[in-house]
């Protein structure tokens, strides 16, 4: 750390309101930290005060009551959440992961460059417009909504992040690995997937864990493709109950027990989100790419 | 191509895994695996398998773009550019335009950069250059997280938090002391542009602020040092000698959060109030163009109905290329080439 201000200040004679400016932006600074995270601390306490008083066994093991009625929970919408997100993880997840592999061992070429560029762009595409296509695609085909709509959508959404992370991932396993499996005979493929991508295992794993935990509270791109159910379903042809999606109608509901419900499944949604995201810090720092970020 | 490799006696492979297989039993791990891939057929075919994951990431781009243009359509030829320019909504006679949406969001995203961007670089600053070493990764893993709350969640917090907040304390403060510049006049609901553009704030800041800080943290240690031995006190040495040199990155981060404020559906639909007039006054319900589609798109009877929604998505998905574009280029010209995005 740099040294005081004050004696910087002492020193040339000229410092006093150069050190007080240096004091006021430090005191700005933290500031805005506190500031910032004042919404944080808030958004959590609200979540297991509110969220907490309304869960129940009911509630993670019954499908919705009626409107007004109390009672009934969302048992069918995790469930769902849980589908949709296997639906676009079987898709996701290999494509992901390949198009990684394509950047990192074949891709130091200008179509490489062009679709890391792409991939980049595509990361900040907003989701309803993802929503969009997936309607396009799967429901004006199929005729109706699907899981396997709200799942393609999704899987959308995680191919660039994994792409990304997973080529990050691979660029960090030496040459030298490479170069020794070809030494002994071993082809490129096989180089690449029991060499190379095993190294690199623990760091994709955190990649695909990222992409999953940022799709998994995705609300806007489920909206007019999975579409919700108030009932169970497991056929992935049929509109399925989505945890966000359940959440969203129930925040925007006039009934106070729906409101409830709502807090206690945004609990749910933000600890499963949470644990996944601090597993996958753990794991990325005593895993063996310590020197990843 | 691996012919460097042969002089070398052992694999230098970081994981233990690699390495037993090899150092172990060498010839017993290793000859399955070289004689399954012997063939160069197979060498090709999953290169090309590669490859096609590889170009689906264009062809994702690609189908979007198609997706957007043909189903928009029969909007284009009944409104063609005007189409942006009409204020009138109204699906009963068949009249649309966006421009409310339009302005919705750019208002919304505006006021949430001139919220956020002060807070974002007064953390990141904290964050990279004054707070203490213990307290850095717990704080850049906090702000982190901000970023992981879904946007539902965030708009939760906000119909029920926020909205009672600003209607009760912020909103009639405001008027009293600022209500004579019109922006801040009107019936005090709580819910409106101003909400909307404090929520997504709060949702940017985490982007804006660790882009920030991976930039700030690309300046040379030496150059800072250097300042410092000028006599520089620790602002000026931050101002002249780190946000100088990191200002295209920070501009960068600052562009990505926009373009992440534009596209925002969630938790602005819930607080905006979803009604499409322009309003002067903050205060005032608005929507933007992302809302409308979440709200009305599965409802949407009628083609050409359908067909502006899908417009608008077209408007959206194109405004939103060309930012984050602009912003990947700002950001790589300082990171070069690693991805924008924070990792955890």
């Amino acid at each position: 750390m740099p040294e005081t201000p004050e004696t910087a200040g002492t020193v040339t004679g000229v410092g006093l309101r150069r050190s007080v400016t240096d004091h006021l932006v430090t005191v700005a600074a933290a500031g805005a930290v506190l500031l910032v995270l004042l919404p944080l601390g808030a958004i959590f306490v609200y979540l297991v005060y509110r969220g907490i008083g309304a869960l129940n066994w009911d509630f993670l093991t019954q499908i919705p009551k009626p409107p007004g009625e109390a009672g009934g929970g969302m048992a069918n919408a995790i469930a769902g959440s849980v589908y949709i997100l296997l639906i676009a993880s079987t898709i996701g997840v290999p494509v992901g992961i390949g198009g990684g592999i394509y950047l990192s061992e074949y891709g130091r070429n200008r179509l490489g460059n062009l679709i890391r560029f792409t991939a980049d762009v595509l990361n900040g595409v907003p989701s309803i417009i993802v929503g969009i296509v997936a309607y396009g695609l799967v429901v004006l085909t199929q005729g109706h909504f699907s899981a396997l709509a709200g799942g393609v959508a999704l899987a959308i959404m995680m191919i660039p992040t994994i792409s990304r992370t997973t080529e990050e991932m691979l660029l960090l396993v030496p040459t030298q690995v490479r170069e020794a499996a070809y030494g002994l005979g071993v082809s490129r493929w096989r180089t690449t997937l029991s060499i190379t991508l095993r190294t690199a295992t623990s760091g994709v794993i955190t990649g695909v864990m990222l992409a999953f935990a940022r799709v998994a509270g995705e609300t806007a791109p489920l909206l007019f493709t999975a579409f919700g159910n108030q009932y169970w379903n497991w056929r992935a042809d049929q509109p399925t109950a989505a945890l966000p999606l359940q959440i969203f109608s129930y925040a925007i509901s006039p009934f106070d027990e729906w409101h409830r419900q709502a807090w206690a499944g945004a609990l749910i949604l933000i600890v499963l989100i949470v644990i996944s995201v601090s597993a996958v810090r753990i794991a990325a720092s005593r895993g063996m790419l310590k020197g990843a970020n | 191509m691996a012919n460097s490799a042969l002089g070398a006696p052992h694999l230098p492979g970081p994981q233990p895994v690699v390495k037993s297989e090899v150092a172990v039993d060498g010839k017993v791990q290793i000859r399955p695996l070289a004689e399954a891939g012997d063939s160069r057929i197979a060498d090709n075919v999953f290169s090309l398998a590669m490859l096609a994951c590889g170009l689906s990431v264009l062809a994702l781009v690609v189908l979007i773009v198609y997706e957007l243009i043909s189903k928009s359509n029969l909007s284009w030829h009944a409104f063609g550019l005007k189409f942006f320019f009409r204020s009138e909504w109204d699906p009963v006679n068949d009249q649309f335009g966006a421009l409310p949406f339009v302005y919705g969001t750019l208002v919304s995203s505006i006021l949430a950069l001139l919220i956020a961007v002060p807070l974002a670089i007064g953390v990141a600053v904290f964050i990279t250059e004054m707070s203490p070493r213990w307290l850095k990764g717990p704080l850049a893993f906090t702000t982190e997280l901000l970023a992981a709350i879904p946007s539902v969640i965030y708009g939760l917090w906000a119909i029920f938090v926020l909205v009672p907040l600003l209607r009760q304390y912020v909103q009639p403060w405001l008027a009293r002391y600022l209500g004579w510049t019109g922006l801040f006049s009107g019936p005090p609901y709580g819910i409106g542009m101003l909400a909307a553009g404090v929520i997504l704030a709060i949702m940017i800041i985490p982007i804006i602020s660790s882009i920030t800080r991976e930039v700030m943290t690309a300046v040379p240690q030496q150059q800072k040092e250097a300042v410092l031995a000028l006599g520089a006190t620790r602002w000026e040495m931050i101002r002249t000698g780190v946000l100088r040199n990191a200002r295209a990155g920070i501009l960068g981060g600052i562009i990505l959060g926009l373009g992440r404020a534009l596209g925002e559906t969630m938790a602005v639909t819930m607080v905006i109030g979803n009604r499409p007039e322009i309003a002067r006054s903050l205060f005032a319900p608005g929507y933007t163009m992302a809302s409308v589609i979440a709200n009305e798109f599965s409802e949407a009877t009628g083609d050409l109905y359908l067909s502006s929604l899908i417009e608008v998505g077209l408007a959206l998905f194109l405004v939103t290329i060309i930012v984050n574009a602009l912003a990947q280029i700002l950001v790589w010209s300082v990171t070069r080439g690693m991805p924008a995005r924070g990792h955890a």
